[in-house]
């Protein structure tokens, strides 16, 4: 980016509307506190459907200019200001995660709906005030152009989380959130350091910025091992992944849908933002490879203990610990194609493909989980006879978003997974490939087990404890479905996902 | 060798011997006395490196609301001590020895071999300050060059007490807040408690109002008066508001919702949300600071109350 | 040597003890002491980046000590939080360690009475 220009001129059109996507989910928490009790609810409802309008406005801003969507906040021109920048991946995960919060947000207003006879309850208010913070820290990490700006996302996504672990306060729930927090604050602290070190080398904290300047030498070594050792440790990457399956099955089953279908995905996003458009010219195979191994080592370890579980919310815990394995193939991958002088898109599609059909199908798959639970008074998997009767839509989506973690078509999971098994056969790492199939052959034991249960009959006279609106078993279903059709994305003529990020391809080839 | 050198060399050793014990030392409560201790001298150390609005702020967040918080968990959790006495094996410390001391050598190697000149954005910043009728340009980084991330930090505040409010059982949901301490009214804090929070609020208004042209500022200015707020309460002459109370909330967001709205008044004013018109910076900064200073003061305070625990009085 | 070279390899050190003391201390109140050294010891590097920066008749480079006081804030939010959730465990049940009963692996996965 020349400093000759103005910010006017850097600005593009429909700039604007990146600062609507981070501030319009903060505004609608403010408000809502303020009016507070039920009318909190009412307020974080609205501000989805006006989020979900903003995000398909950004979309359509991209695919129309065909390049980045820039705005330089308040007209100071980075290295002194902060700009805000949507490529192709930031408008992706844009897209997705307003999809997954909108199911989620009708999913939660029969369980968060302000009880009746009371002023406010704290729980409902806690929910609704965070989901809303979760969202727009999100977006915040997803358009930010600065690495300061994203370490104060990285906070903001935090302490969002924290909270709904612990949201009804059990003990042991509180033990797991307090875990959680530490580990995260570890995350993000080793993460600041690295900028810190940065910015002593290079003397800015923009991306582009400081893709031009970044050379690979010891100290941008140390800075990228620092910020993607911080970031790993907030995925949950093996072997840090110790504090998720306990914070996430514990949570209540909307709350879990956020914290496995997409607070993860924030830290996930900002190291592939790292390792790709800042470190592009700094990484190595050998270093890619590592962290292939990590997440190879999660997919194995995550699915062997999850087909262990005797309870549904621990199981699809664990399940999630494997699937964060599935995200990290994309760096040897892609590194791969890119040393080999190749185009890495396919890998770096295939990863976030990997990343959005998981944030749908989990995020169904643990408010699955909740119904059965309502409906069951437990979510023991040897009991879950008389579901597929009862709860005939949930099971199904069940089963969908289990098809798309396994991978079956036309399942975005298929689509991923065919992406990046072609990159691994084309850069002759057929290993992965391989641990692919069998992370996919274990899954499938796990949704087969927890499908074949449920279809087992009631016992006589059995009476569900609670009845289930459908409205609740319908968002379920549609999010379910969402992620099973995603791999019609193959049919889009456009390649978006890799719109406005020429700088990066650049600097990857030799 | 120069005397400055000898000083800064002295000092740094006297906080490293102070994180050590901070770190080993047995008895939990020894141990948060020794990181207060450990605060205040890293101010000696911001003093030495001439950033006095970090100096300041470290004085009084990282020393003194920090302090307060980690005493008041330590003196509670005292009782339990005795009961967690799995330490980790030789194997952990072993390893968790390494890893520390590869860090500190990997980090020492990075400062040694920083880039000489240093880069530096105080050019830039120096030949835009004028355009933000601000003198300190510390103020001007934060409400001009990066609005942004002072924006968000207001909302982090928020979000984190939202969190530590959550906390709290279902029965004293709408309560109040309370410092646990065991105030006798006519014992020594509450002498205290009379006679320093007129002499705290001047300070704190004072630094928080040269802010713009010197050291010092809101982040400042609301951690002192926040902490004279929390003096009174603790010496038992006032009580903290229940968390149901409209005024509160509407003050707690009031700081944030202004800031946004002299934010996006800029499109139409100055061309880009966060720009300011010229000729009008210093009065909008002006207005944001007052405006997010009792969000930061009751923000701050409350965040060391922790989660309601009483019902108000009927 | 200079000043601001011998505070950076005194941050140096303090991260590393920070690092130390977050990892072997089994309590939780020393393991968020531990992260606050820690803490202290990024912003003091980055203090003498600032102070390194000094130019243009400026004592240090101003974004780093902004980014400073922001990442100071931040902190504070977090130590708060955590010894929130810390005082919250301690009232539940009195025993405040990060271990729980059970194995995580068979760790109750109870929602709320749903």
């Amino acid at each position: 980016m020349p400093h000759s220009l103005s910010a006017q001129d850097v600005t593009t059109p429909g700039g604007l509307l990146l600062v609507l996507a981070i501030l319009i989910p903060f505004i609608g928490m403010l408000i809502g506190f303020v009016f507070g009790g039920g009318k909190a609810m009412r307020v974080a409802l609205a501000t989805l459907a006006v989020g979900l309008a903003i995000v398909i406005a950004i979309a359509k801003a991209l695919v129309q200019s065909g390049d980045a969507v820039i705005y330089i906040l308040g007209g100071w021109m980075p290295p002194l200001g902060v700009a805000l920048r949507a490529d192709g991946l930031s408008v992706v995960m844009l897209l997705a995660i307003a999809v997954v919060i909108c199911g989620i947000g009708v999913y939660a207003r029969a369980d968060f709906g302000s009880p009746s006879g009371v002023k406010e309850a704290r729980a409902p208010l806690t929910f609704w005030l965070l989901l809303l913070a979760v969202w727009g820290s999100l977006n915040l990490v997803f358009v930010s152009g600065d690495l300061f700006t994203l370490y104060v996302a990285l906070e903001l996504l935090t302490f969002a989380a924290v909270p709904l672990v612990s949201l009804d306060g059990r003990s042991e729930t509180v033990r797991s959130a307090l875990r959680y927090l530490l580990y995260a604050l570890l995350g993000s602290v080793l993460y600041l350091l690295g900028a810190v070190l940065l910015y002593g080398v290079y003397g800015t904290l923009d991306i582009p910025l400081l893709a031009m300047r970044v050379r690979p030498e010891p100290v941008a070594w140390a800075a990228l091992a620092l910020m993607i050792s911080g970031l790993l440790a907030k995925t949950a990457l093996f072997p840090l992944h110790l504090w998720l399956p306990p914070a996430h099955a514990g949570a209540p089953a909307a709350a879990s849908a956020v914290l496995s279908g997409l607070v993860i995905k924030g830290s996930w996003f900002l190291a592939v933002r790292l390792w790709f458009d800042v470190f592009a010219g700094v990484v190595t195979l050998p270093s890619a490879q590592t962290l292939g191994t990590l997440g190879a080592a999660a997919i194995l370890v995550g699915n062997v203990v999850a087909l262990r579980q005797t309870r549904l919310k621990l199981l699809i815990a664990y399940s999630t610990v494997a699937q964060i394995g599935y995200l990290f193939l994309m760096f040897p991958l892609a590194t791969g194609l890119s040393s080999a002088g190749l185009d890495s898109a396919v890998a770096v599609n295939g990863g976030m493909l990997q990343a959005i059909s998981h944030a749908m199908a989990k995020a169904a798959m643990f408010m699955a989980a909740g119904l059965i639970y309502t409906t069951l008074g437990h979510d023991r998997v040897a009991d879950l006879r008389g579901m597929t009767s009862t709860l005939p839509m949930t099971v199904l989506a069940f089963a969908l978003a289990g098809a798309s973690l396994i991978g079956l078509p036309p399942s975005g999971g298929f689509l991923a997974k065919w992406l990046l098994i072609s990159a691994a056969i084309t850069t002759l790492q057929w290993w992965w490939a391989l641990l692919m199939l069998v992370g996919g052959l274990l899954t499938s034991v796990y949704v087969f087990i927890v499908v074949v249960r449920s279809l087992a009959p009631a016992h006589d006279g059995w009476k569900p404890k609670l009845p289930v609106p459908r409205y609740q078993q319908a968002a379920v279903l549609a999010l379910a479905l969402c992620s099973f059709l995603l791999g019609a994305a193959v049919l889009c003529p456009l390649d978006v996902m890799q719109i406005g990020r020429t700088v990066s391809r650049n600097t990857l080839l030799p | 060798m120069t005397l400055a050198l000898a000083v800064d060399i002295g000092l740094a050793l006297l906080i490293l011997a102070m994180a050590a014990w901070t770190i080993a030392v047995r008895d939990t409560f020894a141990s948060v006395i020794g990181f207060v201790t450990y605060g205040l001298l890293l101010t000696l150390v911001w003093v030495r490196l001439a950033l006095p609005d970090v100096a300041l702020t470290e004085a009084a967040m990282g020393g003194g609301l920090t302090g307060a918080l980690l005493i008041g968990a330590a003196a509670r959790l005292r009782r339990t001590e005795a009961t967690v006495r799995e330490r980790p094996g030789v194997f952990t410390r072993t390893l968790a020895a390494v890893l520390s001391a590869t860090v500190t050598a990997a980090l020492s190697f990075c400062v040694l071999n920083l880039p000489d000149p240093a880069p530096t954005l105080a050019p830039g910043a120096a030949a835009k300050l004028g355009s933000t009728g601000v003198g300190n340009p510390v103020t001007a980084v934060l409400l001009a060059y990066r609005s942004m991330d002072t924006l968000l930090e207001a909302i982090v505040v928020l979000i984190a007490l939202f969190g530590v409010w959550s906390l709290a059982h279902d029965r004293f949901w709408g309560g109040c807040p309370q410092l646990r301490t065991h105030a006798d009214s006519e014992g020594i804090l509450a002498y205290f408690a009379r006679i320093l929070p007129p002499i705290g609020i001047i300070v704190g208004v004072y630094i928080f109002w040269i802010g713009a042209d010197f050291p010092g500022g809101k982040f400042q200015g609301a951690t002192i008066l926040a902490a004279m707020w929390l003096l009174v309460i603790g010496a038992g002459l006032a009580h903290f508001p229940p968390v149901s109370q409209a005024w509160l909330r509407i003050l707690l967001v009031a700081g944030p919702l202004v800031f946004m709205a002299i934010g996006f008044a800029g499109i139409v004013t100055a061309g880009a949300v966060f720009a300011y018109p010229d000729g009008f910076a210093k009065p909008l900064i002006l207005a944001i600071e007052i405006a997010l200073m009792p969000t930061l003061v009751l923000a701050l305070a409350l965040l060391v109350a922790g989660a309601p625990q009483r019902m108000p009085p009927q | 040597m200079n000043g601001p070279t011998l505070f950076g390899l005194c941050a140096a050190a303090l991260i590393g003890f920070g690092l130390y003391g977050l990892i072997v201390n089994p309590q939780p109140l020393r393991k968020i002491i531990g992260f606050n050294i820690i803490g202290s010891g990024v912003f003091l590097l980055f203090g003498t980046i600032a102070r390194r920066g000094a130019a243009a008749g400026m004592g240090g480079d101003p974004v780093p000590q902004a980014l400073l006081i922001t990442g100071i804030v931040v902190a504070f939010s977090a130590t708060a939080l955590a010894v929130a959730l810390l005082l919250r465990l301690f009232d539940e049940g009195g025993v405040v360690t990060l271990v729980s009963e059970a194995s995580p692996t068979e760790a109750k996965a109870d929602p709320p009475d749903a």
